[in-house]
């Protein structure tokens, strides 16, 4: 034993010592088949790190590098077409954007956009997991694909057949409820409703197959037992089924939020921000790319990385997410 | 630069030209140059996205970035100041400047300037004019032979109840309207429009800005403008006045074009075509003509272009008034140059270029300075939606907004 606990170093000897006096029965075989392991293990580790390494360093180079970038360039006053006169301004970048009410504005929309897409995603996802789990056999194939089609449209794409049924000129939708003349871009609420429409109507197939993930983990003989024990419909959701697909909605309730928050496909396409419906996406948009301050709008990129990392954090620590469980 | 030995490189002597869609008329221009050249050059075009804004996006990223493969660009007018500022034009070299800007309508030669040095040629001259539906100027009483003013127009629209369509959508055509607006009472937008942004003076808050913000207001309080005005763009425009409601309507002149082929596929009545007339540009005073707003585009060599001797030769030929004359007839976008305009074709297809050209000869631009996207970015902010401009607050408002936009101390 006292060979074993050598071998697996300074972390093994402390874990193993609380159970020295239980493993008395066994010492010797525990303590093989644990070095066995060990050395596998680690062999496979270090296959596993081979393995993912190429990818990790990719995915550094892509994404570590442009936002160091980001954050080292949004301390300076910096113009896309005048770099030379460009200068370290302590920090101001962050001051305007946060002092700005068109910052709070945009932040404030897109978390509207946020909490009532997800919202309604997330009731509508569930119902169409439940629709795909048991809809009967020889429908079963059709109707998934019917459901996941709009998931595999492109974002811009869908943004511009909304934007072309509701239009004013190619518009079809205001003439089903007789308000042909109505723009629907023209104000805040139409045109917030018409985003979230689109929105909704693209990624709630992305839900339902988080959720589908989830309902099909449930094993049927515990809604079985809970039905012979006499339970009712609503009692088997209640009870048995949402509890045990928990971390399956909090995984889809992340995800979404995280892409949620981000939007800018739609707002783009649809309004360009106007009548109040700029996100915070679409503002680092504007100050980097169309207005060339590339400082500004590395400091509204920083922000809204920070939302999002706030986000994650709330959902991993505040309601205590597990990513891993996921996939059961 | 050198002269580099492209004439005798067979491979070497494409050079690549970027242009804003159109309905082809600048791939013939690059087909033909090319032949012309005798082998000196060959034009390969390559098309920008489809809006001014996006283009000048396009362009100016792949710039900051020393892109080589831009040789010759179509260029918005209002975008030379910037581009030149930044240093990403060649500046037209001697031999051509005198060629490059005579005859040329004087907005267009202008805006081909910055800092006194020329650094674009002018391809192509915008302006628009009054369209108007003459049963409803003759019912209001309206003498369109004489120039009307943006008040008469409002009341005739409101006495016969039809629309003005102007463009009241948060884009480009909103600035395009106000500028006009404060030029036509002899004001300006920018007052020294090559100060830095920290001595920059705006002519917002004057008199004549209060004037412009009246009418916007009007037109769009009153609902002069149809239902759609808040997000009503040219296009739209046209669609309200072909309309049962049309009365009138300030836009390019590309709408003749799109009336006329509505005609021709049976979407728009014959009686309608025959309905449409067409004036100076509205005047904000009487006596005082209106100054209609100035477009076009220009064609720029890029700063990092490898072989720019023979894209200024390039540009030569694309710019001669016969190019001009026939980009205006396949695809209805005018010529800078006046020669072009006396084109016999030009007189025979073009029942409406005498208008054009007399409103050209009095047209304004937008301000010409490098931070114009920036002016225009904040006016859109702060004048939209027309209906909401108080012409008390508004142009004080935004005068505050843009100028601190363009000093990075807001957000656009």
């Amino acid at each position: 034993m006292s060979e074993s606990t050598e071998l697996r170093g300074p972390g093994g000897a402390s874990a193993q010592s609380p159970g020295t006096t239980r493993g008395r029965e066994k010492p010797g075989r525990t303590g093989t088949r644990k070095r066995y392991t060990s050395e596998r293990s680690r062999a496979e580790a270090k296959l596993g790190l081979m393995l993912a390494a190429p990818a990790a360093i990719v995915l550094l180079l892509v994404t570590g590098y442009p936002i160091l970038q980001a954050v080292y360039q949004s301390f300076f006053n910096l113009r896309l077409t005048d770099q030379e006169n460009s200068y370290f301004n302590w920090g101001a970048n962050y001051v305007t954007v946060l002092s700005d009410p068109l910052w709070w504005q945009t932040l404030g929309f897109t978390l509207l956009i946020t909490v009532v897409t997800v919202a309604v995603e997330l009731v509508l996802g569930f119902f169409f997991a439940m629709v795909m789990l048991n809809a009967m056999k020889g429908v079963r194939g059709p109707i998934r694909t019917i459901i996941l089609v709009p998931y595999g449209i492109i974002t811009v794409v869908a943004a511009f057949s909304w934007k072309y049924a509701f239009d004013l000129g190619t518009g079809f939708v205001g003439t089903w409820f007789g308000i042909e003349g109505f723009d629907w871009f023209g104000n805040f609420w139409s045109a917030f409703a018409v985003i979230s429409l689109a929105e909704i109507w693209k990624t709630t197939p992305f839900i339902s197959l988080l959720m589908l993930a989830g309902l099909a983990q449930i094993p049927g003989d515990m809604v079985e037992a809970a039905t012979v024990d006499g339970a009712s419909w609503w009692q088997r959701l209640t009870r048995v089924i949402l509890p045990n697909m928990k971390s399956a909605i909090m995984v889809a309730l992340m995800f979404r939020t995280l892409e949620a928050f981000r939007i800018f496909d739609s707002v783009f396409v649809m309004t360009q921000g106007a009548n109040g419906t700029a996100t915070v996406s679409s503002l680092a948009y504007d100050q980097t790319i169309s207005q060339l301050q590339t400082g500004l709008g590395s400091a509204v990129s920083v922000l809204l990385f920070l939302c999002v990392g706030l986000i994650c954090l709330l959902f991993i620590k505040g309601f205590r997410v597990n990513l891993g469980d996921s996939r059961g | 630069m050198a002269l580099s030995g492209c004439q005798t490189d067979p491979g070497g002597n494409t050079i690549t030209w970027y242009i804003n869609p159109d309905n082809g008329g600048q791939d013939a221009l690059a087909e033909k140059c090319s032949a012309d050249s005798g082998g000196e050059y060959r034009i390969s075009t390559s098309v920008l996205p489809n809006d001014a804004e996006s283009q000048r996006e396009q362009l100016i990223r792949r710039l900051a970035s020393n892109d080589s493969s831009i040789d010759i660009m179509s260029l918005d007018t209002v975008y030379v100041p910037e581009f030149a500022n930044a240093g990403y034009l060649e500046p037209v070299p001697e031999e051509y400047t005198e060629s490059f800007t005579e005859d040329v309508i004087e907005a267009a030669a202008e805006s081909s300037y910055w800092e006194d040095e020329l650094v674009s040629a002018p391809l192509q001259a915008n302006t628009q004019i009054l369209w108007y539906r003459k049963s409803v100027a003759e019912a209001a009483g309206l003498d369109m032979s004489q120039p009307v003013t943006w008040d008469q127009i409002i009341e005739a629209a409101q006495s016969q109840e039809k629309e003005i369509g102007a463009q009241g959508i948060r884009a480009e055509s909103l600035t395009v309207w106000l500028n006009a607006l404060i030029e036509s009472q002899g004001g300006q937008i920018v007052a020294d429009p090559e100060a830095e942004p920290e001595e920059t003076e705006l002519g917002l808050d004057t008199p004549e800005g209060e004037k412009a913000a009246e009418i916007m207001s009007t037109i769009g309080k009153e609902g002069l403008g149809g239902p759609s005005f808040s997000n009503l763009d040219e296009n739209g425009a046209l669609l309200r006045f072909q309309g049962d409601n049309g009365g009138f309507m300030v836009n390019w002149p590309f709408v003749y074009s799109a009336l006329v082929a509505g005609g021709e596929d049976g979407s728009i009545d014959q009686a309608v075509l025959d309905d449409v007339g067409w004036a100076p540009y509205p005047a904000v005073e009487e006596g005082t003509p209106g100054a209609a707003p100035f477009g076009g585009v220009k064609l720029a060599v890029g700063a990092f272009s490898s072989n720019p001797e023979a894209a200024f030769a390039a540009v030569d030929c694309i710019r001669q008034p016969e190019n001009q004359a026939e980009y205006f007839i396949t695809d209805g976008l005018p010529p800078a140059t006046r020669e072009a305009f006396d084109d016999q074709a030009v007189q025979d297809e073009l029942p409406y270029a005498q208008a054009i050209l007399d409103s050209l000869e009095t047209a304004a631009s937008r301000p010409i300075s490098p931070y114009y996207s920036t002016i225009t970015g904040g006016i859109q902010r702060s004048w939209h939606p027309p209906a909401d401009i108080d012409p008390a607050t508004t142009p004080a408002e935004s005068t505050a907004l843009v100028l601190e936009i363009m000093r990075g101390e807001a957000l656009l």
